[in-house]
């Protein structure tokens, strides 16, 4: 483990070819109209009804280079979903992603295999997103040689990669995922990722089954290696402190819809939404003599396959009017600031809600 | 509803007077082990702690620091190759030395448990109000009409919305934060004096984690049941627990009320794990957290377990096993910092 | 970034001593030799195995030399250690010439289902949707039968020898074994390592080898395993029926067969046979269970 120190410094140069295409300015993922429908069958085995779960409907944002967009949102918002619609483990149904300057998929821009190179992620389940059959060394050298590295440099490789996340290449190289802890595991896995030298690194809760001494730990490792290898993050969680810590913009998701993004401090000082306001405030206090007194929201999140009209979170609301069961809102820039898009009509001008602020 | 969400009203934690006759469970000296083809593992070595009627004691810790063990062992839940020694008296009831056949009514009437995943807990094949009722009447005698009638208001009590149809639910009827209701309302079902909750709220979704804690927190209070807890979030510790035990590696290394261990904190691992544990504000720092990880229990090191992590530790701490040290106001930690010599302060400083 | 962040990662001492890295194989060895049932399973397969292929070099006698003297004579008759069969021949030098062919017949139909099950049910398992339907919905109509009915069937449809039994053992065993194949692998690819890899842009191909099949190897060889038994007793079956070989060949099915019309006369001598093919599929259970136990990783 005290390797580390002489290893971490040093960085070799790529053994894959990728190139800064568009330039420091051009973002480095454009996604535009994201939507993934799963088809279900309700009622019974003969005439049951056909109708689908929206997990991602309909979902626009940008990350900038060497940003790191943190998503947050209950369980079936369809944060995975997304996070597998980036790099094509799951078909799209419809939408576009732009990564620096070129179209995924489409003629003339950039393949799926060619994006998954340079797009990389790193689930929750440390244990079950490695072979358990495969030493540690030959799971981060897979990627790499499946891409035509040379077996050998790609296990070197490997190795050196494993003393860049802190594990000690001599003791761990050889070991079993069964053979590791949890943290070491999280460790691996990053390390596996990093092994396709990606430019953009999709954290799915990546740090959440972990203890809160080793989490802590993980976070740094990350901080480094963003600065190291200049990465761009998305990184998604439940958990909103380790969000507001790590993220530089932070995008709220409800039933496979974006409702705010946001820069972490304006959205975390000034939450617009009222399920990002209720989200904030479900937050244990950390205060044993300011416990909270009140849930902000009563109830579950309804049902993915049975969604209200409208403005999807109106049943939860307390804001709820008229109009955002007929008209569903549209994300639109706050009138005061024009980087912090909300998905609510008492916050946008000429919604028709009795909170609209003034045209 | 969203001016009423960013309020926070000040409940200090309330003094549990510590009346022998008011207490409810005593442990001492507990330990477990669990035997195993490879040998056996020691998963608690010594915990100590009392309980009394009313309270809530939160168990603070990480995986495999063997919170979820103790919370067991206080029902005698433990797999067949578990082995229990030292004393657990609850209610007046010697629960180390009682046959299984005895444990039985005690199980679900004096003291009833709540889990992380409801559908533990919850029959399938069965209809809510079907499992409330059958355990009313096996356990309380009760009717068929009045067991009914009771199941309804227990809904009611846990507060789930439109109860009369949610009895005829099955469980996978149910939402998450429904389920968890179900199950607190079934465990509630026979006025235990003891709640045993292993971390009931984990699985939950943020705004629905909440909704459950108050609740919990709401039911305990009315129902003057005492509650042993189990989480790792110290947050979740803070809004619902009196009293907090800090488990590491099978020790309680520090107990205290909930204020004085989140204000100051005395064992080198319960301020390291405030330190690393990411709060707001905290953007843009290097976290302090504490280096490696928490140590194999089949192979425990020498002296304290959290020794070779430690910042303070010294050639003493590697060397002996602190005991614990009882402290005013009613705190207790294992360290040999706190200890009643000064022995720490003479030990040398470990080499590197 | 600088050094202070860097010694946060690595631990200031160790917290615990590591244990040695140890190989998958190693671990799988370790934990067999602590389990002494799977063991001797292990040692009579083996002594059954080495018996069958060097029957000429130890068997007592020549199994087909028939004596109308000594007919059905007890075990433990000076020169017969096992005594003899209703036609005077030696019972232990039967048995043993005997298991080239029971075993045979036992291994190989297992050898062959599980090359085309696994195979197939690889497919089905890895591509789903329509090669899943077809595939499986398919094997579903050979599992409508009952596996003894459909050996007796299709064997009788071919008429006896022993290479037809070898076919209709095979055609039995394929279902089960694609169907274990195809529910592992679909539990395989839906884990993340395998999306991983796939996010990394690798060949299906290579997903497979490395990924996938590893993974599903395991528990169709234990299930195979557990299958050679039931081998066994499903081709002693047809001997017995008349579907398999033919006398005078020495099988344990033919032997329990042709011994049965002695079992008034000589009892002891009649369950002999049934005796072997007891302990043998007992010990390729046994073995197989023990097996499934030591590989398992997470042990």
């Amino acid at each position: 483990m005290t390797d580390t120190l002489s290893l971490a410094p040093k960085t070799s140069p790529r053994t894959l070819p990728v190139d800064d295409r568009g330039g420091p300015r051009q973002p480095m993922l454009i996604v535009e109209d994201l939507k993934k429908h799963f088809p279900i069958k309700t009622g019974g085995a003969f005439g049951g009804l056909r109708t689908s779960v929206k997990a991602v409907d309909g979902v626009n944002f940008t990350v900038a280079k060497r940003e790191t967009l943190g998503v947050v949102g209950e369980s079936g918002c369809g944060k995975s979903t997304m996070a597998r619609l980036l790099s094509h483990l799951i078909t799209p149904d419809t939408g576009s992603i732009i990564f620096d300057g070129e179209k995924v998929g489409a003629s003339g821009g950039i393949s799926v295999r060619d994006l998954r190179r340079q797009m990389q992620m790193v689930f929750q389940d440390s244990y079950s997103s490695l072979n358990p059959r495969l030493p540690i060394v030959d799971s981060i050298a897979f990627g790499p040689k499946a891409n035509g590295v040379k077996g050998s440099v790609a296990r070197a490789r490997a190795e050196e990669i494993l003393g860049l996340v802190g594990l000690n290449p001599r003791q761990f190289a050889r070991r079993y995922p069964h053979q590791l802890s949890g943290g070491q595991r999280q460790r691996v896995n990053i390390a596996r990722a990093l092994a396709m030298e990606p430019r953009l690194v999709v954290l799915d809760e990546a740090v959440s089954a972990l203890d809160k001494s080793v989490e802590a730990q993980v976070l740094n490792l990350l901080a480094r290696l963003k600065e190291q290898f200049e990465l761009t993050y998305i990184f998604i969680s439940h958990d909103l402190n380790v969000v507001q810590y790590i993220s530089d913009r932070v995008l709220v998701m409800y039933l496979g819809q974006v409702v705010e993004i946001g820069e972490v401090d304006e959205l975390y000082a000034r939450p617009s939404h009222p399920y990002t306001e209720a989200l904030l405030s479900s937050r244990p206090s950390m205060d044993p003599a300011r416990r909270r007194t009140e849930p902000p929201l009563a109830g579950d999140p309804p049902n993915p396959v049975n969604l209200p009209s409208g403005c999807r979170f109106r049943t939860r609301c307390a804001l709820a009017e008229e109009v955002c069961a007929k008209v569903a809102p549209v994300l639109t820039p706050l009138p005061d600031s024009p980087t912090h898009p909300v998905a609510c009509h008492a916050r946008q001008p000429g919604a028709g809600h009795s909170l609209s602020p003034a045209a | 509803m969203m001016s009423r969400s960013a309020r926070q009203a000040a409940t200090p934690a309330p003094e549990a007077p510590a009346m022998p006759q008011n207490r409810l469970v005593t442990v001492e000296d507990l330990n477990v082990r669990f035997l195993s083809r490879d040998g056996d593992v020691s998963i608690l070595n010594g915990v100590n702690f009392t309980l009394d009627r009313g309270e809530v004691l939160c168990l603070l810790g990480e995986s495999g620091s063997g919170k979820s063990v103790t919370l067991r062992a206080l029902m005698r839940l433990l797999p067949g190759n578990a082995r229990i020694s030292g004393r657990l008296e609850v209610d007046g009831h010697d629960i180390a030395a009682m046959k299984e056949r005895q444990l039985r009514p005690l199980r679900g009437s004096t003291v009833a448990m709540i889990f992380q995943e409801p559908m533990t807990a919850l029959d399938p094949v069965f209809t809510i109000g079907q499992q409330i009722t059958e355990t009313l009447r096996a356990h309380k005698g009760l009717s068929g009409g009045a067991a009914r009638k009771r199941a309804l208001e227990l809904l009611e009590l846990v507060q789930i919305p439109n109860a009369p149809a949610r009895l005829k639910a099955y469980p996978h009827e149910l939402s998450g934060g429904l389920r968890q209701r179900a199950m607190i309302a079934l465990a509630l079902s026979c006025d235990p004096k003891l709640l045993l909750a292993d971390e009931p709220t984990t699985a939950l979704d943020a705004t629905v984690q909440i909704q459950v804690l108050l609740l919990l927190r709401e039911l305990q209070k009315e129902l003057g049941m005492a509650t042993v807890f189990v989480t790792h979030d110290i947050g979740v510790a803070c809004e619902i627990a009196d009293r907090v035990g800090v488990m590491y590696a099978g020790r309680l290394v520090e107990g205290a009320d909930v204020g004085r261990i989140i204000k100051e904190p005395l064992h080198p691992y319960t301020s390291a794990l405030m330190r690393s544990t990411v709060h707001a504000g905290m953007r843009g720092q290097v976290l302090d957290s504490i280096p490696g990880a928490p140590p194999d229990l089949a192979a425990l090191p020498p002296g304290c377990a959290f020794a070779p992590r430690c910042q303070s530790a010294r050639s003493l701490c590697v060397q002996d096993e602190p005991g614990s040290t009882s402290l005013p106001a009613g705190r207790t930690v294992r360290c040999h910092i706190h200890g009643a010599e000064a022995a720490w302060r003479t030990s040398p400083p470990l080499a590197e | 970034m600088t050094d202070a962040t860097v010694t946060t990662i690595a631990p200031a001492r160790p917290a615990a001593p590591v244990t040695p890295a140890q190989g998958y194989w190693g671990g799988v060895a370790k934990r067999l030799r602590r389990d002494p049932l799977t063991l001797i399973c292990l040692g009579v397969i083996l002594a059954i195995v080495l018996a069958a292929v060097f029957a000429p070099l130890i068997s007592p006698a020549d199994p087909y030399k028939t004596s109308m003297m000594a007919r059905l004579k007890p075990v433990g008759t000076p020169g017969h250690f096992l005594g003899t069969d209703e036609l005077g021949r030696d019972m232990l030098a039967r048995l043993i010439y005997g298991g080239r062919i029971s075993l045979f017949t036992g291994v190989t139909p297992v050898v062959l289902a599980t090359l085309i099950g696994g195979v197939l049910g690889l497919a089905a398992g890895f591509f789903g949707g329509l090669v899943n339907t077809t595939i499986m919905r398919t094997m579903d109509v050979f599992y409508a039968f009952p596996s003894v009915l459909l050996a007796v069937a299709i064997s009788g449809a071919l008429g006896a020898g022993l290479l037809n039994v070898l076919i209709a053992l095979t055609v039995v065993f394929i279902p089960p074994i694609c169907r274990i194949a195809e529910s592992v692998t679909t539990q395989a690819r839906a884990e993340d390592y395998v999306e991983a890899a796939r996010a990394t842009g690798a060949a299906t191909w290579r997903i497979i080898t490395v990924h996938v099949l590893p993974n599903v190897m395991g528990p169709v060889f234990i299930y195979a395993s557990s299958l050679i038994s039931v081998s066994i007793v499903i081709a002693s079956g047809l001997s017995f029926l008349g579907l398999g070989v033919s006398p005078p060949q020495a099988d344990w099915g033919l032997m329990l067969n042709t011994l049965r019309q002695s079992i008034y006369i000589a009892p002891g001598q009649a369950v002999i046979p049934g005796i072997m093919i007891f302990i043998t599929s007992m010990c390729f259970n046994l073995m197989s269970d023990g097996l499934r136990g030591a590989m398992d990783v997470k042990e």
